[in-house]
């Protein structure tokens, strides 16, 4: 029971129903921190323990010979590299254009404001099986230059295609991120450009500055919090992606680690040691994410799901 | 809301001073010059032309090749156009379509009735100054910044039947039959569901703890002082108060159940049980087996029922800016 | 295959570039694969599925090759390479049967006989059932292990003329051949074990090397699951049982064939064409087969000149039951189209039907016939 005191609210101290509501609390804590902990632990046995004494028994070794042979045998380096070369450049851009957008549609009035905004969104809502197919073909259709690559080890990120096509390429994967995540971003950032007051793009306007200059040093750094939470979002589901980079991308290591946990299922067979060994090394950098910044997180969930 | 009330006495003051604001194409805007005008012109429309490329074009061009039997290599020409052929085979020839529409109905069932109430009743629980709240909460959000991928293999280790924790842990077997928790088509789908609700429910719960912090405090505080007990506040003032989050959150789920796709790809490809429309899609046309055209028409279906709550969220959150 | 390209530079001083994708994913792109930038040549199978790709214009037409290797391989390959045009367009690789595997020491321990009929089959399976055994493993979860059994109780009941165009569309599913197959089929399942649909092939395959399960009806490759120390050895099968027809003597079985395909689209094929046709005839020598198989049990080098004596026991009686057919099948998937044997058709059907196997049949297979009739023309 809260009690009103002037200044604020604060709680009661501990009285039998607290007790039960962190009971309840802390049990089902409990059971939902149990499936991950359970991968933790089946991932830190060896496989001939857990064939010899059954999956689920008290601990014999507890190691990380897994995580070595799964690090090493299945190059999960190159496949958090790849990773990475989607979801930076993808975060960035949809940033990019979901601010630009935004820019446009709130800090001048024109007749397809509206219309404008309400395609970005809705294009994010779409399943993207109703778009797969017909964006498939146009993979395989639309020609992209190879201009070379970097090669790093033995995987090569090619610059920007390696078959003349969009289809396989990273720039595919980054590219349908973008446009698919931009409408989510331009909703979040056009509430929160609304309340930049429009007076401030008109006088910049007036003392001569440019569209894209008022956009770049005025708008945007006044948009930090919104970006920051953007940021830590988008990287949180363009990095968990599975459909995208499952379908459009065809070599098997050109795929970032999501979907390469495909892979590793061909490869371990019934391994499931391993295999939890490496869904807990692919789920680490968003988990480390979510602990370091979580209020971003939240921010950017709370922006995207209420106004004002 | 406060975003309406600023732009109003913003634009009444653009009006009648210097310097107005103009809409392209209504009043002069006289401070914006040509290389403003070619600038906005990029900003919106590079955006723009890519989302109509690579989003709305594929939607629109999905609805088009429903209506032929295009298998997707060489050109599609007039010989492949067989009218509303896909729509019947679909809706009374095809084994697996009704089976796969009920799933995503069951989907939007469960979620509807025991995820997101589950969320909301998290939320409504840690919306206090409780001790702890923060770790509660993210603990209950771990799962949604995991990939979906990640999560299927999470479960598949408590479900596997002969090496999983839950045939192992609970004495379940009777006599050499385990319970084939992925492989019944009785209940697989509902496995599926309780391990994507792991993930939905922390995803609604702060979802609505943002709405219900948006609440003014003041509220709660008259109704307390008027005796109403906790219970009462919360179904008499903030969930009606909370309207519009309530419609957000039911369009949430909505749209969630109908995307639902990777956890039961994952398992077995959407077989047996676990059909789902986006799972037939994937099956049927962007596999070895090329139906395109057959796919496109499941692909709309599924636009159509999609669209339902799409419009539903656009109107809702769309409304302010309308006045 | 290191060792194959190692061995292909030393030969002829061509150099094989290698792109290894995940089975999987292999199979389920394939189509935008070969219509996009493949390369120069790819390994896939033979049968209705080589020459579903083939039809479309999307694999280089190989005769030239063919007349040169074709000395090195039975008659029995080389209708298996043919397109519906005439044309050659795989060069055989691998080969290997589908029958019913057993492990020796158990049928020891337990005295069971190798069963040559169909009766005799059941009856094991019901002394297995009472010795506690699962009597035949199963693993369905991904679709196409069950349509091994389908294949060959059609191949026994129906013969491999009816069987193949079945398969092709020029019988019908609601034949009532067909609901005799699953009629036959239904006798079978009893003795199936409880979680199939939920366990990979792997899995099933496993619960015979744990002395779980009497006998899987596989192919030759689940060796690869027998890997501890004397389980391979230990390894058996045996042909699938008589049922008493007149169709027994065709002595038919699934023994599908992988080759090796040259694609039309690949950027690079102007330029490779002669070393590519030299990888194709260097490919089809047995010493480079070899080099591929040698620690691979599971599966038979195709040419004739092979070195048999490397072969492990099992390989050559697997080898002796091909050659003794009659008929030979490529197996469901490979016999039919993609597009009806895949996860969106029979094999969601089949697992459909392995549901309630003791369901009158009937219903389904008009299901299964509508299917067909709606698929659009092959090419």
């Amino acid at each position: 029971m809260t009690v009103a005191l002037p200044g604020g609210i604060v709680s009661a101290p501990l009285s039998p129903r607290r007790v039960l509501l962190h009971g309840f609390l802390i049990a089902m804590c409990g059971l939902w921190l149990f499936p991950l902990a359970w991968a933790v632990y089946s991932s830190l046995r060896p496989f001939s323990e857990t064939i010899h004494s059954g999956s689920v028994s008290l601990p014999g070794t507890l190691d990380l010979s897994n995580y070595i042979t799964v690090w090493n045998d299945a190059e999960l380096p190159y496949y958090y590299l790849n990773t990475l070369v989607v979801v930076i450049p993808g975060v960035a851009l949809a940033l990019i254009l979901a601010s630009v957008i935004a820019f446009a549609v709130t800090q001048f009035s024109w007749r397809f404001n509206l219309i404008v905004l309400m395609l970005f969104t809705a294009g994010n809502l779409l399943p993207p099986q109703v778009i797969i197919i017909p964006l498939y073909w146009l993979y395989l259709h639309t020609p992209i230059p190879s201009l070379g690559s970097i090669d790093i080890g033995t995987f090569s990120f090619a610059i920007f295609s390696d078959n003349d096509l969009l289809y396989d390429q990273y720039i595919g994967i980054i590219l349908i991120h973008v446009v698919f995540q931009t409408g989510f971003c331009t909703f979040v950032l056009s509430n929160y450009m609304k309340t930049i007051s429009r007076e401030l793009t008109e006088s910049a306007l007036v003392d001569g500055a440019n569209v894209f200059h008022i956009w770049w040093r005025v708008i945007l750094p006044l948009c930090r919090p919104a970006l920051a939470a953007l940021a830590t979002l988008e990287f949180t589901w363009m990095y968990n992606d599975f459909f995208w980079a499952l379908i459009l991308m065809f070599h098997g290591d050109k795929r970032p680690i999501t979907s390469a946990l495909n892979n590793m299922q061909g490869q371990f067979f019934t391994n499931y040691n391993m295999l939890a060994a490496g869904a807990v090394l692919a789920a680490i950098p968003p988990i480390l994410v979510f602990i370091l910044l979580q209020k971003q997180f939240v921010r950017g969930l709370t922006l995207g799901a209420t106004k004002g | 809301m406060g975003n309406s009330t600023t732009a109003a006495p913003a634009r009444k003051q653009e009006a009648s001073g210097a310097g107005a604001a103009a809409s392209r194409g209504r009043k002069r805007y006289s401070v914006l010059t040509g290389v403003d005008k070619w600038q906005l012109f990029l900003m919106v429309g590079i955006p723009l032309a890519l989302d109509l490329i690579l989003i709305w074009g594929p939607t629109v061009a999905s609805v088009f090749i429903s209506f032929t039997n295009w298998n997707g290599y060489g050109q599609i020409t007039a010989a492949n156009v067989n009218g509303i052929k896909n729509y019947q085979v679909l809706f009374t020839q095809y084994l697996f379509f009704w089976p796969a529409v009920r799933h995503n109905l069951i989907w939007l069932a469960f979620f509807g009735l025991v995820a997101t109430p589950l969320g909301m009743l998290l939320a409504v629980l840690l919306d206090r100054e409780i001790r702890g709240t923060r770790i509660y909460q993210s603990i209950f959000f771990l799962p949604v910044v995991l990939s979906l991928a990640v999560v299927g293999f999470i479960w598949e280790l408590q479900y596997a039947p002969t090496e999983g924790f839950i045939n192992n842990f609970f004495p379940l077997n009777r006599t050499g039959h385990m319970i084939d928790w992925l492989g019944d088509p009785n209940i697989n789908l509902l496995a599926v569901l309780v391990a994507a609700s792991w993930r939905h429910v922390g995803y609604i719960m702060v979802l609505y703890l943002a709405g219900l912090k948006s609440v003014d405090p003041a509220l709660r505080e008259a109704a307390a002082i008027d005796g109403a007990t906790e219970r009462q506040i919360f179904f008499r003032i903030v969930f009606p108060v909370l309207a519009p989050i309530n419609v957000i959150i039911v369009v949430v789920t909505a749209i969630e159940s109908l995307r639902a796709f990777d956890i039961a790809y994952i398992i077995n490809h959407g077989k047996n049980g676990l059909e789902l429309l986006s799972t037939l899609i994937t099956n049927n046309s962007i596999s070895e087996a090329s139906l395109v055209g057959f796919g496109s028409a499941i692909a709309v279906v599924l636009l159509l029922i999609s669209l339902v709550p799409i419009v539903i969220y656009l109107s809702r959150v769309m409304r302010p800016e309308r006045s | 295959m290191d060792a194959i390209a190692a061995a292909f530079k030393s030969s002829t001083g061509n150099t094989l570039k290698l792109n290894t994708v995940d089975h999987n994913t292999f199979q389920d792109q394939i189509s935008s694969y070969l219509q996009g930038t493949p390369d120069d040549v790819f390994t896939w199978f033979s049968g209705h599925r080589m020459r579903f790709f083939a039809d479309k214009g999307l694999a280089t037409p190989i005769d030239d090759v063919w007349d040169k290797v074709k000395g090195n391989y039975t008659e029995a390959f080389s209708t298996a390479v043919k397109g519906n045009d005439g044309h050659v367009y795989g060069i055989p690789v691998d080969y290997y049967p589908w029958a019913v595997f057993y492990r020796k020491s158990v049928f020891q321990a337990h005295s069971y006989k190798v069963p040559t009929s169909w009766d005799d089959l059941i009856k094991l399976c019901q002394q297995m059932k009472k010795d506690g055994l699962t009597p035949i493993a199963l693993g369905d979860k991904d679709g196409w292990p069950a349509q091994g059994t389908f294949d060959i109780i059609n191949l026994r009941l129906n013969g491999y003329d009816f069987h193949i165009e079945l398969l092709t569309g020029k019988q019908k599913w609601t034949d009532p051949r067909v609901t005799a197959t699953y009629k036959k089929w239904a006798e079978l399942t009893p003795y199936y074990p409880s979680g199939f649909a939920g366990t990979t092939w792997q899995q099933g395959a496993d619960t015979v090397v744990q002395k779980k399960a009497g006998m899987i009806v596989f192919g030759l490759f689940l060796s690869q699951e027998f890997s501890g120390p004397g389980d391979l050895d230990d390894l058996d099968f045996f042909p699938f049982p008589d049922l008493g027809t007149q169709y027994d003597a065709e002595k038919a079985l699934d023994a599908p064939i992988d080759v090796v395909m040259m694609s039309k689209k690949s950027p690079n094929l102007s330029k490779d064409l002669s070393a590519a046709k030299s990888f194709l005839e260097f490919y089809a020598k047995g010493s480079s087969q070899l080099l591929l198989f040698k620690n691979a049990p599971g599966f038979i080098p195709t040419a004739t000149d092979t070195d048999k004596s490397s072969f492990s026991p099992l390989q050559t009686k697997a080898a002796q039951i091909i050659s003794n057919a009659k008929r030979i099948t490529q197996f469901f998937d490979r016999d039919s189209r993609p597009d009806f044997a895949g996860a969106n058709g029979m094999q969601s059907f089949l697992l459909t039907f392995l549901r309630q196997p003791q369901a009158d049949p009937t219903q389904l297979q008009g299901k299964m016939q509508q299917f067909w009739d709606q698929l659009p023309q092959e090419a």
